[in-house]
């Protein structure tokens, strides 16, 4: 949920001040305690501003079968002649669950690596969810992908960003023949263009379709509802406290 | 090449014609058409033709669009989106309590696990897994495999009707509506409960529920027995079912194919046993397995699972009774900053939030009518990140991807449905295939087009 790579570690990489300065840096994602606009603001934290926080990342051990699946994903990229960290930007541990942000440039790649080495048998692919995240700016949109192995009892997840200016995103058909409808629905909801798919059409929307429905910029539609002499305004212009 | 084009009464775009003459029907145009497919017989006899979206034995509105050579099916193609009513986006606006109520809806054959696979993946966002109480998760357990039979009786039942049989159907509906009829006893609901809630489920079991429970159980296995006596042997049953719809353990894994159909090829994949969750480890039950690979198999494999089930729903009862002495047992987590403030009683116009509740929060303390109505309105914040925890549906592996970004809301759900990854399947099943299995292939996988279109 972050913007940029973690800073480098410099000589004065660690400071305190400097971290602080940082962090002033990072773009406001919220302002005042509720969120709330348009009506007087009597809580006094109005002037709060909740920066987003610096990009999460894991160091080695991950811990349980994370390392495992690391070692052989990095072994295997190496026999294919590229690395583990030519292809994965950065490795979290979150919740017992193991995401690989994977560069999309090298994402079939290491799909293929998944599947068809011995120590990695991802055999079952669990499918694609896009999201968007339209204020961080050049990786907008994601296609997560959940992969299990059934030999090794072993669940993992891979995250790939693309920029709106340029939403293409490789197809991984020819790796897992299952990711067909599950790509043709990214691209239906989200407007990530999948390269390579045999056939990229709307799949739940209608053929004629515009737009891109559960992109966050493509409003909910409603209409008010009267209700015993008021007015409920459709879901997304109620008042929302997030 | 240009392509002969016979219009009745509608033009149509002659662009869409591939090659070959292209006949459109478009009402009262009949005697037309025929006239010019009598004049021009040709060797090509492939028919294209549209099954659905409105045909019975589709399981909701599903299309497919089939091509045929004489009874041969020779491509397949199957269109969605009929029902895609926006769930994930509706979740969006709304608070991750209320998620529930939008997610039941989408597989309506079994709303439960839609909660069940959305609430897990809350939980873990919330840090909050290993502190849902044991009588939560135990209703829970008992409720979901309550559900699994219901699910599978609702596959197996329809599809005797799809082959001719309707006494099947009847004896499935009678024994679903058996279940419908507790879940309404517990939940208040026969389908599309909002029971399960993050940190636990919505109430706890009326007075009588583990009762009404194991009156069900008693003749249940009699119900299933007489199911099985129908169909098992039954001649016509497995003409219709033996040998069709084939697809093997490659055939499954290319397609990432899930649950009953991949262990009608013999492979013993269950997450309850092999990622368990809710505290399956402690149950005593099997994997049931078939090796046919067929639609028989799958058959087989889902009413040797309601017996499962049975066999679940009964140890979960148990445990249930034996935590009846139990003083002030919560089915709620405990921590007031997520759990649901309200407990629900009936009063005399319907369920509602308890008088005692009322009178607490309205007339004796200030700060629990303010913590009311924050959790109530406002909901809780999730912590940011993702999760995703597969649970196995009676269809297949599902599971809810949730981001949060923090919020009151979901900032993204998505629902893994086992359907729609299965429909994947239909041409693989289908192809080469004759027309008349068509049905037996679908209704082996058991789509439930709600899920499928969300």
């Amino acid at each position: 949920m972050s913007q940029e790579p973690p800073a480098p570690e410099t000589e004065n990489g660690n400071l305190p001040a400097k971290l602080g300065t940082e962090r002033l840096e990072a773009p406001v994602v919220r302002e005042g305690l509720f969120g709330v606009h348009g009506t007087p603001d009597t809580s006094g934290y109005g002037r709060l501003q909740v920066r987003r926080p610096l990009p999460a990342s894991t160091q080695r051990p991950y811990g349980g079968y994370f390392d495992d699946v690391a070692d052989a994903l990095g072994t295997a990229l190496e026999s294919a002649g590229s690395g583990f960290d030519a292809a994965v930007e950065r490795v979290l541990v979150a919740h017992d669950e193991l995401t690989l942000y994977v560069r999309r440039e090298n994402l079939v790649q290491v799909m293929e690596r998944l599947l068809h080495d011995p120590d990695l048998r991802f055999e079952i692919f669990s499918g694609v969810s896009g999201v968007h995240f339209p204020d961080e700016t050049g990786r907008e949109l994601r296609a997560v992908y959940h992969l299990t192995s059934i030999t090794h009892n072993r669940l993992l997840r891979l995250e790939v960003s693309a920029p709106d200016s340029d939403p293409h995103i490789p197809s991984v058909t020819s790796v897992y023949p299952a990711a067909n409808w599950h790509e043709r629905e990214t691209w239906d909801f989200f407007g990530i263009v999948f390269d390579g798919h045999p056939a990229l059409t709307r799949i739940q929307m209608p053929d004629d379709w515009l737009g891109h429905p559960q992109r966050k910029d493509y409003p909910l539609g409603g209409i008010p509802v009267e209700y015993r002499g008021t007015k409920v305004p459709p879901p997304d212009e109620r008042r929302s406290y997030s | 090449m240009t392509t002969p084009h016979v219009t009745g009464a509608a033009t149509a775009a002659d662009e869409d014609a591939a090659e070959g003459r292209v006949y459109d029907v478009a009402g009262e145009d009949w005697d037309k058409i025929i006239t010019a497919g009598d004049e021009d017989r040709s060797d090509n006899e492939q028919i294209v033709v549209n099954m659905g979206p409105q045909h019975p034995s589709t399981h909701g509105v599903l299309r497919l669009v089939l091509t045929l050579e004489g009874e041969t099916v020779t491509d397949v193609r199957a269109s969605i989106g009929y029902l895609h009513t926006g769930i994930e986006k509706n979740m969006e606006y709304r608070t991750w309590t209320q998620g529930t109520t939008f997610i039941t809806r989408a597989d309506y054959l079994m709303p439960l696990y839609n909660e069940m696979a959305y609430v897990l993946s809350t939980e873990r966002l919330l840090g909050i897994e290993d502190k849902i109480p044991e009588r939560a998760q135990l209703i829970r357990v008992l409720l979901l495999e309550l559900q699994r039979i219901t699910s599978h009786l609702g596959g197996i039942g329809p599809f005797g009707m799809e082959l001719g049989a309707t006494t099947i159907f009847l004896h499935g509906l009678r024994m679903r509506e058996e279940i419908l009829d507790l879940f309404e006893l517990i939940t208040g609901l026969r389908m599309n409960h909002a029971f399960i809630r993050p940190g636990g489920v919505a109430q706890d079991l009326p007075p009588g529920g583990l009762e009404k429970v194991r009156e069900f159980l008693r003749k249940a296995p009699s119900r299933v027995r007489d199911l099985r006596k129908l169909i098992d042997a039954n001649p016509v049953f497995s003409a219709r079912t033996k040998g069709v719809a084939y697809m093997d353990l490659e055939g499954c894994m290319a397609l990432g194919v899930t649950g009953p159909m991949l262990r009608a090829t013999g492979l013993p994949w269950d997450l309850r046993k092999s990622r368990p969750y809710l505290g399956y480890e402690t149950f005593d039950f099997d994997v049931i397995t078939e090796s046919s690979c067929d639609t028989y198999g799958r058959y087989m494999v889902r009413v040797r699972e309601i017996e499962e089930s049975l066999k679940i729903v009964e140890q979960a009862v148990d445990r249930l009774a034996d935590r009846s002495g139990v003083k002030d047992d919560p089915w709620m987590v405990s921590d007031a900053k997520i759990g649901w403030p309200a407990r629900l009683s009936l009063g005399p116009d319907g369920m509602g939030p308890s008088p005692e509740h009322i009178a607490h929060i309205m007339g004796q303390s200030m700060e629990a009518l303010i913590h009311h109505f924050k959790l109530v309105t406002e909901g809780f914040r999730v912590p940011a990140g993702q999760a995703y925890v597969p649970i196995e549906s009676p269809k297949g592996e599902l599971a809810c991807h949730v981001v949060s970004d923090g919020g009151t809301r979901p900032y993204r759900a998505h629902l893994r449905d086992p359907s729609f990854h299965h429909m994947q399947a239909v041409s693989v099943l289908c192809e080469g295939g004759n027309l008349a299995d068509v049905i037996p292939a679908i209704a082996s996988i058991d789509p439930v087009i709600g899920g499928v279109d969300r």
